[in-house]
């Protein structure tokens, strides 16, 4: 099986000794605690953002995070967040067209997702929540699978150790204390991988984010949380889940945190190695906040012009993950139009891979109701499934003998 | 608001609860997007813009915490109805229903009050992903201290939120999320029944089916496919799932023999199965046959498009009603 994925990323990780951040610890400045009332950054907090490429494509250092990528390592992130941008919009039309009961889009969070999905190894194992269809790009998951449980023929949809991607996680905040429980095992397997968790600012408020920050904390697990922050939780903006910026409360478990621009592709790929390579090597968790934006409706069955202005996402838009990259690549003259046309060639190519994948998705055969319930069986399982499929042949038995007539 | 409007079941939960509102400013709205966005399903539209933040609150996307700080709103005098966004969104507050929520009142001697009301759209046949289309309310109805309701048209809908709120004890009130948009009659003034007895909605006399919330349509259509078949079939709503009401069940059996109970949630230590055992015990001479139950499956509830075949519908509910009759 070909995944578009994967062949980029071998590409993305070919000079994974280039992409090691300088430091592994995230400085005093990024995990001081202040004192403001509201979740949004003001100035002074907007400085401790780490940013590597600016809105306006213009490369910066930080003391901290540094990272030097090749030319190809940089227009691969670029392919896959226009590859990954394609395909989202490929699921939203899908959905319109009535092929897709719901989508979870993910635009405008493009950065966050390929940055941290690419600063992954192959041995580290991903808890995403239903939203992370770049980090499973990364991951090389056939994108077709996705939409599988959007569509309504299973709920997941592929095995989640072939990737070390484990399933779409619908209920809030789950997800995280999987992690690192995972991860605990990691680390009693003495084994050097990390472990991944993404959630949602929302989800922060759950009690199960909470105790996953304390279980991590406690037991050291190798386990990195990454939040990624895109200000809504469906109507309710980020100030209705938490008065201090969320990078600030990994401190009060007892690890680092930090805030980095999510919708700069290189320092969410340098953050995110910097805090996986931290766990790797016994330091702990982390938490990085991925502060970005939602650009569209939470899902296909969201209005968001009911909760919020039409100027908050024109303002969001100017800092747009893949504009920012691309302005960066021109001038440095690492792409040229022949390139950029290859890959929107490519792009239309994965668009029609991905609708007809979708159009010919068979619906489930209705006995798979009773699959997998049980991993040893269960007696009352097999009645039901033996009374069902009596009740199901009674059917075509009355439309075999209505033929005959 | 006219008497006798047709109306949808979600706007008449939403004139059920302004009424509330208005009546007493103790009760309160809370929980995650009811307010400018009116909640997922607009059944609270309008209601912050009217009453205001400080009646109609906004929550952190955290259900134990909606529950628990209604518990405690509750402790303090107020009459908190919370919403939980679906029904596989409980179970994060199921420890603060069930350990919390439940018990309080009799922990303290009777001393205080917990009138938590809690709105749970529930129920499969909308399509959805999962945890969105879950039936629960048995495993609320086996914790003693809860109350469990389901309306099925818009003037219970109406009538029995609003009792719910004003009633001392903790109610899980349980909106059949799929017929949010069916519309019927909207009776505001006449006296409504008591918000656990259950009603008698087509009369018959071969056979008993019993439904509620969203199955009392699918019994109502079998009883009519029923009818041309020749075969009389009486419809009770139970509208009540703790406390059930027995007696309208067993005066119901008494007169036709057979019952046919029909449920969305799992058949396997459901409501059914209580349902099925009392009435047995106490219309043992006058069944005819078995109690028989129609409902889900032992499988986590499927992938949408498989929907159709794992909830109730005419088909399955009239198999049963047939098995019935054949004894
Ligand atoms: C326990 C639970 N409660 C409620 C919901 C309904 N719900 C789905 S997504 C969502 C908002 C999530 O916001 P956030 O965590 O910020 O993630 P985002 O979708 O914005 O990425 C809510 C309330 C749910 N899925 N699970």
């Amino acid at each position: 099986m070909t995944v578009e994925g994967t062949a980029e990323r071998k590409t993305a990780r070919g000079g994974s000794k280039r992409t090691t951040a300088k430091k592994a610890t995230p400085t005093k400045k990024a995990t001081q605690s202040g004192t403001r009332n509201s979740a949004q950054p003001d100035e002074a907090e907007q400085d401790q953002l780490v940013q590597l490429l600016t809105p306006e494509g213009k490369r910066v250092e930080h003391p901290d995070y540094a990272i030097d990528l090749s030319p190809e390592e940089l227009r691969g992130l670029y392919r896959d967040m226009v590859l990954t941008r394609r395909f989202d919009a490929e699921a939203t039309t899908l959905q319109r067209q009535g092929e897709l009961g719901l989508w979870a889009s993910l635009l405008g969070q493009e950065a966050a997702q390929i940055g941290s999905g690419r600063a992954l190894r192959d041995d580290d194992y991903v808890f995403p929540t239903y939203r992370e269809h770049g980090v499973a790009w990364c991951r090389g998951v056939d994108p077709t699978n996705l939409l599988g449980m959007f569509r309504g023929v299973n709920n997941g949809g592929w095995d989640p150790n072939s990737n070390n991607f484990h399933l779409y996680t619908i209920v809030i905040g789950s997800q995280t204390l999987h992690a690192t429980g995972y991860a605990m095992g990691v680390q009693k397997d003495g084994a050097d991988s990390a472990v991944i968790a993404y959630f949602g600012d929302g989800a922060s408020s759950q009690g199960d984010v909470a105790e996953s920050f304390t279980f991590s904390a406690v037991y050291n697990a190798p386990v990195v949380f990454f939040c990624q922050n895109n200000q809504w939780a469906i109507s309710e903006p980020t100030e209705k889940q938490t008065r201090v910026p969320l990078y600030q409360r990994a401190r009060g478990f007892g690890f680092p945190g930090v805030r980095v621009d999510g919708n700069d592709v290189l320092a969410c790929l340098a953050v995110t190695k910097a805090a996986l390579d931290r766990a790797r090597t016994g330091q702990g968790p982390m938490l990085v906040e991925a502060f970005t934006y939602r650009m569209g409706a939470h899902t296909t069955s969201d209005d968001p012009t009911r909760y919020r202005a039409d100027e908050e996402r024109l303002a969001w838009e100017a800092k747009d993950p893949i504009l920012r990259l691309r302005k960066y690549l021109e001038a440095e003259g690492f792409v040229d139009d022949a390139y950029l046309a290859a890959i929107d060639e490519e792009s239309e190519t994965l668009g029609k891979r991905v609708r007809d994948a979708v159009r010919a998705m068979p619906d489930p055969d209705h006995m798979a109701i009773f699959e997998n319930a049980y991993a040893d069986g269960h007696a009352l399982v097999d009645e039901e499934r033996a009374q069902f499929a009596a009740y199901q042949a009674s059917f075509a038995d009355a439309e075999a003998a209505a033929e005959g007539n | 608001m006219a008497v006798h409007e047709k109306i949808t079941i979600a706007k008449a939960i939403n004139a059920s609860l302004r009424a509330s509102m208005e009546a007493d400013p103790k009760v309160l709205v809370m929980g995650e997007d009811v307010g400018k966005l009116g909640g997922v399903f607009r059944v609270t539209d309008g209601l912050q813009k009217d009453f205001g933040e400080d009646r109609v609150i906004d929550t952190p996307l955290a259900e134990s915490g909606i529950i628990g700080t209604a518990i405690g709103l509750a402790l303090r005098g107020y009459r908190p109805v919370a919403e939980i966004q679906f029904d596989g969104f409980v179970f994060p507050a199921y420890d603060q229903i069930v350990t919390q929520l439940a018990k309080m009142h009799a922990r303290a001697l009777g001393k205080v009050k917990v009138p938590v009301v809690i709105r749970i759209p529930y129920g499969g046949g909308i399509g959805a992903v999962e945890h969105h289309s879950e039936s629960p309310e048995s495993l609320f109805a086996h914790v003693a201290g809860l109350k469990i309701v389901s309306p099925s048209n818009s003037s219970d809908a109406y009538w029995m939120l609003q009792q719910a709120i004003a009633g001392d004890d903790p109610v899980i009130y349980f909106e059949p999320k799929r017929r949010y948009h069916d519309k019927s009659r909207l009776d505001t003034e006449s006296i409504p029944d008591p918000l656990h007895k259950a009603r008698i909605t087509r009369p018959g006399s071969d056979l008993t089916l019993v439904g509620y919330g969203p199955m009392v349509k699918v019994c109502e259509d079998v009883a009519k496919v029923a009818a041309e078949e020749g075969k009389s079939v009486e419809v009770v709503d139970l509208r009540s799932i703790s406390p059930i009401d027995f007696d309208t069940v067993q005066s119901s059996v008494e007169k036709t023999g057979r019952l046919v109970v029909v449920h969305e949630a799992p058949v396997f230590f459901g409501s059914g199965a209580e349902i099925a055992a009392r009435i047995t015990e106490r219309c043992f001479y006058h069944l005819e046959a078995p109690v028989l139950r129609v409902g889900g499956f032992h499988a986590p509830y499927p992938p949408s498009r498989l929907e159709d075949e794992y909830l109730p519908g005419l088909d399955r509910v009239l198999d049963a009603v047939d098995r019935a009759l054949a004894y």
